[in-house]
């Protein structure tokens, strides 16, 4: 990896660091209504993931999906207006926060139905498939979304179709407040993708340079025709489950323990360590994180709110 | 031109879409190596092979969520779901994603595929084989729901549907499959999405009925006609959305309604239309709206005069047609 995108991952954990406090903070303020779902802690998980990405490689994920959409290259200003139901939000304040997407950075959503969106992976995949392209789909759920019907036909079809999709388990250890081993038969959901013939494996979910490594052999041998693979990454939100959690479910000295082992601090330790970049260099990528996630607000807050006629717009294409 | 069934008819469609446009696909259980548990897509694995006419798992959501991906993807699967009995587990991506997108995305993302799905009673299939489902999808504004009632529709009809940019149910009227015959040309032409036809112009009472029923009607229609009772029969041919001005004008000519369809009676298709007469038409009635459909019961049952009992037939039409011209 070249210097500079050590740097711009490293940003990118920022930027997404940062905009989740910021939309807490609007969202406190009553400023974004309905429900919203932080990324923060689980940052190293999409941003290694999609850093193995090639431009013709899809992403698909489900409702907690700031995150993604920054890694996959939205910009931060249509997210907060998304957020915020504005009509320069990236769907136009259609979706709102569990519906960001872009078809032109090939970031197919935001899906707020757990599990649903699996099907449409390996739809999306038949069709790369179908045309002969040497793309990869990488569909993104949780722990909670391996215990529906949706994930286990999906992986199943998958796999007798030999599809390119690369099936990622975030486990955050939550299914919003159920436990992983409470809901589900087995812990290591990993050995579930055993269940269905599939290659899978596990990354840390706190170390972005871990998650690269594991993501990106597995991407290179689906890209290569080998069929779909399960990639469990371990990793831990800082916050509740949406912004209306309570967290009753969660002993405070768990929290701190993770705290402790947080994927931004981990990342710049390796980058300091290993004289990839100074403390200097790191700080001004801090200070242009926050000068662009302040830009970013000031351009969704003073952005128009959609007109009453968009009501009846795009329910069918306009041709 | 020649004659040929429905269900032949079905399968003409496909294959002439398929010759066009290398995009369209079918997947579905048993489409492939067995050609379809109705037989709608013999011939066509050989012609077209496996990549183009895929067998899936016995796994509704999946033959739809994976749809929905291609079509995202720019492909225009075809998705068959052997009876309509068996769509529910396709319901949340039907409902919830293929529905939805288009709207969701503000524009950016467009669902074209067609949902194939044989419906309907009489055929002794019992309760899991002989439903109608139609009124839970002409609910969904994303949806586009067509049910034709003739060989040439459906043909034309189904056409349309694959190069429709939208998500399209397309019922298909089992018992009709190889009862209805009609001529059909070969080669290309289309029907289009949305208008209804008026398939027996008369002028005392009006009858709006779709698929299987239609059918039905006409024969109906043909016994009053030889009481003297002259009735007007409109195919709807597409339910959602629905064609307004064609129910309305035929309404305010005869100023008599009847709705026939055999799902049940209490909250099903039959129940809007007589809404729509009764908001745009009520000065022109001279008789309340009726509705001939089936009874309130959880299916249709497999003993045959309870499944005769259940079902709308041309007597019951043409009872509640009589009545009605009396009014």
């Amino acid at each position: 990896m070249e210097k500079q995108e050590y740097l711009n991952l490293y940003h990118q954990m920022v930027v997404i660091r940062l905009l989740e406090e910021k939309v807490a903070e609007l969202y406190q303020q009553g400023k974004i209504g309905g429900f919203l779902h932080l990324y923060i802690g689980q940052e190293a998980v999409s941003t290694g993931l999609i850093s193995t990405r090639r431009p013709e490689d899809r992403v698909i994920t489900a409702y907690r999906d700031h995150g993604v959409a920054i890694n996959c290259g939205l910009p931060a200003g249509g997210i907060i207006a998304e957020m915020l139901g504005k009509a320069t939000g990236v769907s136009g304040g259609k979706g709102g926060s569990m519906h960001l997407a872009d078809v032109e950075k090939n970031f197919w959503g935001g899906h707020a139905i757990v599990g649903a969106h699996l099907p449409l992976a390996a739809g999306l995949a038949l069709g790369d498939q179908y045309q002969g392209n040497a793309a990869v789909t990488i569909c993104m759920f949780g722990d909670g979304a391996t215990n529906i019907g949706f994930f286990h036909e999906a992986l199943n079809l998958s796999k007798v179709w030999n599809l390119p999709v690369l099936w990622v388990c975030e486990n955050n250890q939550y299914g919003m407040g159920t436990a992983v081993e409470r809901a589900s038969a087995v812990s290591e959901i990993r050995r579930k993708a055993d269940g269905y013939g599939m290659k899978n494996a596990v990354a840390d979910g706190m170390n972005l340079m871990d998650v690269r490594e594991v993501a990106g052999k597995m991407m290179e041998e689906i890209r290569a025709g080998g069929g779909p693979q399960f990639l469990e990454i371990m990793t831990y939100r800082f916050r509740g489950h949406s912004m209306g959690d309570p967290e009753r479910y969660r002993k405070p000295d768990e929290i701190r323990k993770w705290e402790e082992n947080d994927p931004i601090g981990i990342y710049r330790k390796y980058l300091v360590d290993h004289q990839i970049a100074s403390e200097d260099e790191l700080n001004a990528q801090d200070q242009s994180a926050e000068k662009e996630i302040a830009e970013a607000v000031e351009f969704a807050e003073n952005s128009p709110e959609p007109a009453a006629e968009e009501l009846f717009k795009h329910i069918y294409v306009e041709e | 031109m020649p004659e040929m069934t429905l269900i032949d008819a079905v399968r003409m469609a496909m294959d002439e879409e398929m010759a066009r446009d290398p995009n369209v696909f079918i997947v579905g259980e048993d489409v492939g190596v067995r050609g379809g548990v109705f037989r709608a897509t013999v011939g066509l694995f050989d012609k077209y092979g496996p990549e183009r006419v895929i067998d899936s798992p016995l796994a509704e959501l999946s033959i739809v969520g994976v749809g929905i991906g291609a079509a995202l993807y720019g492909m225009r699967p075809i998705c068959e779901i052997q009876f309509a009995d068996f769509i529910y587990p396709a319901f949340n991506q039907i409902v919830s994603e293929a529905a939805k997108m288009c709207y969701r995305s503000n524009g950016d993302w467009t669902v074209p595929m067609v949902i194939r799905a044989p419906y309907g009673g009489g055929i002794g299939g019992g309760l899991y084989h002989s439903q109608s489902v139609e009124a839970f999808f002409t609910h969904v504004p994303g949806l586009k729901v067509v049910i034709p009632s003739n060989p040439y529709d459906a043909k034309g009809l189904l056409k349309s549907a694959v190069r429709d940019p939208n998500p399209v149910m397309f019922f298909e009227p089992k018992k009709g499959y190889r009862l209805i015959r009609g001529e059909v040309p070969e080669g290309e032409y289309t029907v289009p999405i949305g208008p209804a036809q008026v398939t027996r112009a008369g002028a005392d009472v009006s009858v709006f009925a779709y698929g299987m029923m239609h059918h039905y009607t006409l024969q109906a229609a043909e016994k009053l006609a030889a009481e003297g009772v002259d009735v007007e029969v409109v195919d709807l041919r597409t339910l959602y959305p629905v064609d307004r001005e064609t129910i309305l004008a035929s309404v305010r000519k005869t100023g008599k309604a009847l709705i026939v369809h055999e799902d049940n009676l209490t909250g099903g298709y039959g129940a809007e239309i007589a809404a729509t007469i009764a908001e745009h038409a009520f000065q022109d009635l001279d008789a309340p709206v009726r509705r001939l459909a089936g009874p309130d019961v959880p299916g249709v049952p497999f003993s045959h005069p309870l499944q005769d009992w259940f079902m709308p037939n041309p007597d019951k039409i043409a009872a509640a047609l009589r009545e009605l011209a009396a009014f």
